[in-house]
């Protein structure tokens, strides 16, 4: 095959050209980074819309979405965690300053800082309830799923009286808000969402942590191999709360962005999404299992999903396809990925 | 694995994929009946997946589009964010016109208002008549509020103290206004939420809230397939004689059980009505700059539909266009 081919070219030509190629063969994303060129040219033939510089943007945006909670989520994943509460943990965060700053009329920054501390919180307790019951957390995080879940609704409905929280458009500090979470900025003739920015820094700065600091180790031995970390002196507990509070974190951002973008929070939202982050974190690389993984490519798997959410839209497609789509990509990715780590494995 | 079986999964995939995207550019070849200029117009809806009412305003705007000559998109997504991210591709694709429901009017305001500065004629269908005013754009549909009034006046002239409103949509302002409106008549009303999306959760829900609201004398789902749950659960407890089922909105099985006196009334809002004139008020605009209702909203309800004219509708709704 194709694959084979170069693999056998690569060992013919110059030794040191050979050894670089053969690194990028056998990093986590390359399976990723070629499912995503594949799509983009894909996308680019059969739609007439898809390169046009507004509608890459358009795809930018709903990969950001996914990507910012993406960085965290792959990180726990290599951890050897997962958080089924991602999703509902959002809107959980979301709500809190919502009717926080709603119900008192107060600056809306308070209510910032108190969504943060709540998604924290949220996190912490993942995190705690996950070291000492010692349960799978799967089950830790997908009973506060559920806690978050039916809260969500219940308390909105009795500070609010309704589904919804009230708009905060209005309320004092509301510009300088939406300035910071949910602006858009003006790049050559478009328009580019500040959730971009956002998207793009945490993944320079989870890959600069997971990569070139002590922690990075830590975070890689504990989803490896947990009783080898703790016997190396890795503080695996500290370590795994840690990564929890950074799903947290994520959330909390991209709480913010959608508080201030849409003024209104409906408390029913979030269900589901928790999947379309592990998907994107699979996509690029990151393993079930821990211990393996890339943040750069959940970055390309975001990259992936915004692709191909907005592509079926622009090649005018049946959008009831998408999810098929998706979960054939997924396929195909994961079998790419896999076919790749045998071949390096076996030519290293 | 072995290297074959990667392949032919592999190619198995690629090849399916392949597939969809040509089956799905197969559909628009049908022969027109006029000869204007072929137009490209997005009718962008907030419905969930499975939601019946939807698939007849879907025939409506298709009946339009073979008419005007119009490659239509028809997308929706329940998520007001993501509803809202669906206009914006139809702004990048740069359509000739855009048919959008306002219902979650706080998600969506900030898109339509890009559209308009992108030049783009906009219409609202179906819900978020205020909004629409607000934005100074053609509405065409029934005014929830004035739908569950009339449905509030209905239940009162019956005798009935204590209703029970089902909503299966949350965050759907439309609905919230016929439910209030029935609150504002029948001071009495109960709101019940229940996963619209989910019929199995949708009838236990109901089933526990009849058992604990036993002075609930009337149920009215705000959607025709709710009623019909609602009326199999009110039928299984027995209480057919004490509860009263009634309905907004209109399906061949809820028009059934209207002419056989299972249900007492609906309320119709010409929802294929509403499909036909998204794209058709499109279609006039950009021929001739016209605008439907001429700043008033175009309604196409409410008219309560009971056992007696339930039977001369039942052919239509069973054809899925009424």
């Amino acid at each position: 095959m194709v694959l084979k081919e170069s693999l056998l070219r690569i060992r013919k030509s110059a030794p040191s050209v050979r050894r670089s190629l053969l690194r990028l063969v056998k990093r986590p994303e390359f399976g990723a980074l070629t499912g995503a060129v594949v799509l983009f040219v894909f996308f680019s033939i059969v739609s007439d819309v898809f390169l046009q510089p507004s509608s890459f943007v358009t795809v930018l945006y709903g990969s950001s979405i996914i990507g910012i909670m993406a960085v965290g989520v792959t990180l726990l994943m290599i951890g050897g965690e997962v958080d089924l509460s991602a999703g509902v943990a959002v809107t959980a965060s979301a709500l809190t300053s919502a009717l926080i700053s709603t119900h008192y009329s107060i600056n809306v920054w308070v209510g910032v800082v108190m969504g943060l501390m709540f998604a924290l919180l949220v996190g912490f307790v993942n995190g705690i309830l996950f070291v000492k019951t010692k349960l799978p957390s799967f089950i830790v995080t997908l009973s506060t799923f559920l806690m978050l879940t039916g809260a969500n609704l219940a308390l909105t409905r009795i500070i609010a009286g309704s589904v919804s929280s009230p708009s905060v458009a209005g309320l004092p500090g509301y510009a300088s808000a939406q300035a910071v979470f949910a602006s858009t900025i003006h790049i050559g003739s478009v328009n580019v969402s500040v959730t971009v920015f956002m998207w793009i820094a945490l993944v320079i700065i989870g890959n600069w942590v997971l990569r070139h600091t002590h922690v990075g180790n830590w975070i890689f031995a504990s989803g490896g191999d947990v009783r080898a970390a703790r016997a190396s002196g890795v503080p695996v507990d500290k370590v795994k709360i840690g990564l929890f509070m950074g799903v947290a974190f994520c959330a909390w951002l991209a709480a913010m962005h959608t508080l201030f973008a849409f003024n209104v929070i409906q408390s029913g939202e979030g269900i589901g999404n928790e999947f379309l982050y592990i998907i994107a974190a699979i996509i690029g690389g990151t393993l079930m299992t821990g211990g393996y993984g890339s943040v750069i490519g959940a970055a390309i798997g975001a990259f992936i999903f915004g692709m191909a959410n907005k592509g079926i839209v622009y090649a005018g497609w049946e959008p009831d396809w998408f999810k098929f789509f998706l979960g054939a990509v997924l396929l195909l990715a994961v079998l790419v990925n896999l076919y790749v780590r045998k071949q390096s494995e076996k030519r290293s | 694995m072995s290297k074959r079986s990667w392949l032919i999964v592999t190619i198995a995939l690629l090849l399916g994929l392949l597939g969809g995207f040509v089956w799905g550019n197969n559909k628009s070849s049908t022969k027109t009946e006029t000869s204007t200029k072929r137009l490209k117009i997005s009718v962008i809806t907030h419905a969930g997946p499975g939601d019946t009412f939807w698939d007849i305003v879907r025939k409506g705007s298709e009946a339009a589009a073979k008419h005007d000559n119009v490659d239509l998109q028809f997308v929706s997504d329940p998520d007001g964010s993501r509803q809202a991210q669906l206009v914006q591709q139809a702004i990048d694709a740069k359509v000739d016109g855009i048919a959008v429901t306002l219902s979650k009017a706080d998600a969506m305001k900030d898109v339509v208002v890009k559209a308009q500065k992108a030049g783009i004629p906009v219409v609202a269908i179906n819900g978020g008549v205020d909004l629409a005013k607000e934005l100074g754009i053609t509405f065409i549909g029934q005014e929830d509020y004035n739908a569950g009034k009339a449905v509030g006046e209905k239940l009162k002239a019956m005798g009935i103290q204590n209703p029970i409103c089902i909503i299966h949509e949350q965050g759907n302002v439309g609905l919230e206004a016929r439910c209030q409106a029935i609150i504002d008549v029948l001071p009495n009303t109960k709101r019940l939420y229940v996963p619209g999306t989910d019929m199995t959760q949708t009838k236990s829900q109901i089933t526990a809230e009849l058992q604990t609201q036993t002075d609930a004398d009337a149920i009215v789902g705000t959607g025709a397939q709710y009623s019909v749950t609602a009326q199999k659960v009110v039928d299984e407890l027995g209480k057919t004689k004490q509860i009263t089922v009634g309905s907004f909105d209109l399906s061949s099985e809820v028009t059934q059980e209207i002419i056989d006196g299972k249900v007492a009334f609906t309320v119709d809002q010409q929802p294929y009505l509403q499909g036909y004139q998204a794209v058709d008020a499109l279609w006039l605009n950009k021929n001739g700059l016209f605008k439907l209702g001429g700043g008033q909203p175009v309604a196409t309800g409410p008219a309560i539909i009971t056992k007696a004219d339930a039977a001369t509708v039942l052919q239509y709704a069973k054809d899925g266009i009424r």
